[in-house]
């Protein structure tokens, strides 16, 4: 099949090109420059491609780098973030599922009732709860820790972890619950055995979602992290910030993608599987 | 007492009762058909016999015990649903297996019982795939087969053909029927379709609206409908309503029939013999279309037959029948005449009525009076 290139066809495309472009022109600054000395930049060659190609600003961000008191460059601060986005997730998604599977297959008086209230939690904005929150981390002993952190965003993360999960459970087919009962199983066993291997799509929605939002989150890392267990988001801020001698924009460069990569990364592996229907032939048919 | 017990049992959601007390014992063996339209309160006795749904008032018992509180998975029943409710995250094996898993029956026991109910259900080639690669029919086997494993007191079934094909939901149903023959088990059994009802039953209850309606074998359901709702609902093509009038004429119990011309056709109707208090009385002649036949045709060992010459309105050749329709009493009555029958549309026909067949309803209660 031939599509004949008329005159809009060809204004289409060229409107196409140019926003590719638009859309992956920062990509190619950050790269370029990120791959290039010092000198190459402050001379003014912001779009050029690097004539003397160089990993020196890479190593630099990932380990020699100024950034807390110590010139650590921002590995711990990556081990840190995963640390806590890791947890964070594999726990908002188990709770989110559990959540959905209680309020849609184990109805009590009152579920929807719950179910909204959980929902309100995707409303409340970060900022009005910093001070709150700040107070329990106190009183849990948990201040400016990772599992502090972990924490936060598992609380946060759970109203849309919930908010997935009934949704993909309330078109689950009640009767395999039903048969399962009938074969003895319990409440858990079920959950594990019937509801969860069925939870593919929603899970890797719901991994997508938190794991970006957590990773790249930065209001909750600057207030309730101390220097030991701060995120990567805050430490690439104080990376970018600090004040001493020049401001070396090629590392900061190669910081700022080295956050950005771990979440595309996600998207790449889970993001193939969000196609796939993984329950077809369950029920009818 | 019998082998399961639903005695007086009701089921309300909130306000709203769809089930009356409801009064069914049982017997061990048996394969009992609850029949009736969508919304009768089917699938809701049997998900309460199943443990799925609470009792609102009334006791369950099976083999004696009453099992009210006692969990599905306790029960020793098993249960074929309507959609199959196949796990698809496993293979035909890991859902056959997965109730011998739960009540903890050791490995080895759980293949031989595979293996044996696999040959019995010809699934053997089966074990390894996904419900997702399965056709209907396959499927539906594979159902059946995990309820197979149990050993169970009692087999429930909800509409289990009802996502077949036609012809394999005749084939099935032969299956199933050989089934409980070959194994003996107690079956309760969900249908909406009143031949798989006839077919397969020792007894049915005809459901509607939240009743029983009647509870009796296939034959006494058939042939004595306790009400209008259950002569109509019980066999195809359904069982003439007519109103007629009841009569005494020369001594002999009558049972008056308009013609569309508006003069009367008198029929001897000696089931009738015993109501002289409806006698000039309105009442709703039931007569089935294979009691409504051509001479021929007939019965002959009937001990009332009634010939009468009636002007057809159609034919209808349905291969093995013939099927003709006739106005009696104002309303269109089908008679079920051999293939090769002489009637034609616009002439007189001789139909012969197999009295002792027909029964009698009150027009206001539905109830049968004769
Ligand atoms: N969970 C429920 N809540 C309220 N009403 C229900 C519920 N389940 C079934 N019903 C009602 O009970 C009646 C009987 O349903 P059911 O037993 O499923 O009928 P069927 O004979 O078609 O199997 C229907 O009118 C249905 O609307
Ligand atoms: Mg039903």
């Amino acid at each position: 099949m031939s599509i004949p290139l008329s005159f809009g066809r060809i204004s289409l495309y060229l409107l196409l090109g140019l926003f590719c472009i638009y859309y992956l022109l920062p990509l190619y600054v950050m790269v370029a420059n990120s791959l290039k000395p010092l000198d190459e930049i402050t001379s003014g060659g912001m779009m050029a491609l690097p004539s003397d190609w160089t990993l020196a600003p890479w190593r630099s961000a990932w380990s020699e780098a100024q950034v807390g008191v110590e010139a650590t460059g921002l590995r711990p601060y990556f081990t840190n973030s995963l640390v806590m986005v890791v947890p964070a997730v594999m726990i908002t998604t188990l709770m989110g599922a559990l959540n959905g599977y209680v309020l849609t297959k184990w109805r009590f008086r009152g579920d929807t009732l719950i179910f909204g209230l959980i929902l309100f939690g995707c409303f409340i904005p970060f900022q009005i709860v910093l001070i709150p929150m700040a107070r329990t981390l106190g009183l849990l002993g948990l201040s400016g820790t990772v599992p502090g952190l972990v924490f936060v965003h598992v609380i946060y993360g759970i109203s849309f972890s919930t908010l997935y999960f009934r949704n993909y459970y309330a078109a689950f087919p009640t009767e395999l619950v039903r048969a399962a009962e009938i074969d003895g199983a319990g409440f858990f066993t079920i959950f594990r055995r019937i509801l969860l291997p069925n939870s593919g799509p929603i899970a890797v929605v719901c991994v997508i979602w938190l794991f970006t939002n957590i990773w790249n989150d930065f209001l909750f890392g600057a207030s309730f992290s101390d220097f030991d267990s701060q995120p990567m988001t805050v430490a690439l801020n104080n990376l970018v910030q600090s004040s001493t001698g020049v401001k070396e924009y090629n590392v900061h460069f190669a910081g700022a993608i080295m956050a950005a990569l771990p979440t595309l990364f996600v998207y790449v592996v889970a993001g193939r599987f969000f196609v796939r229907g993984l329950m077809t032939g369950s029920v009818k048919g | 007492m019998g082998f399961l017990d639903i005695d007086n049992v009701t089921k309300s959601y909130g306000s709203v009762q769809v089930l009356n007390s409801t009064q069914i014992e049982v017997e061990e063996g048996e394969f009992l058909v609850l029949v009736g339209p969508s919304g009768c309160g089917k699938s809701t006795l049997l998900n309460m016999i199943a443990g799925l749904e609470k009792v609102s008032d009334g006791e369950i018992r099976i083999n004696g015990t009453r099992v009210n509180e006692v969990r599905p998975a306790d029960r020793n029943i098993a249960m074929v649903f309507q959609s199959y409710a196949l796990y698809p995250n496993m293979t035909v094996r890991g859902n056959i297996s997965f109730g011998m898993e739960m009540h903890g029956v050791p490995k080895p026991e759980r293949e031989a019982k595979i293996a044996e109910v696999a040959e019995l259900l010809q699934i053997t080639h089966l074990l390894d795939r996904k419900p997702g690669q399965l056709s209907g029919g396959q499927r539906q086997r594979v159902a059946m087969g995990r309820a197979l494993t149990r050993y169970p007191d009692v087999f429930l079934f909800d509409e289990p053909l009802s996502n077949l094909d036609a012809k394999l939901r005749v084939d099935m149903r032969t299956e199933i029927k050989k089934l409980h023959q070959k194994l003996g088990t107690t079956i309760v059994y969900v249908t909406h379709d009143q031949i798989e009802a006839l077919t397969l039953s020792t007894r049915i209850a005809v459901m509607f609206g939240g009743d029983v309606q009647q509870l009796g074998t296939p034959q006494e359901i058939y042939d004595n409908p306790a009400n209008m709702f259950v002569a109509g609902f019980m066999g195809s093509p359904a069982m003439n309503l007519l109103p007629a009038r009841l009569l005494r004429q020369d001594g002999v119990m009558c049972a008056g029939l308009k013609l569309a011309d508006g003069s009367e056709v008198l029929l001897p109707f000696p089931r009738a013999e015993g109501l002289d208090r409806y006698a000039g009385r309105e009442i709703v002649l039931g007569i089935r279309p294979e009691a409504m036949t051509d001479p021929e045709g007939a019965d002959r060992d009937s001990p009332a037959l009634a010939q009468v010459d009636l002007p057809v309105d159609v034919v209808e050749p349905a291969g093995s029948d013939t099927f003709v329709t006739v106005s009696l009493g104002g309303r269109d009555a089908i008679g079920r005449f051999r293939a090769h029958t002489q009637a034609r549309a616009g002439h007189p026909a001789r139909f012969a009525f197999d009295m002792a067949k027909a029964v009698a309803f009150d027009p206001k209660t539905e109830a049968r009076l004769a």
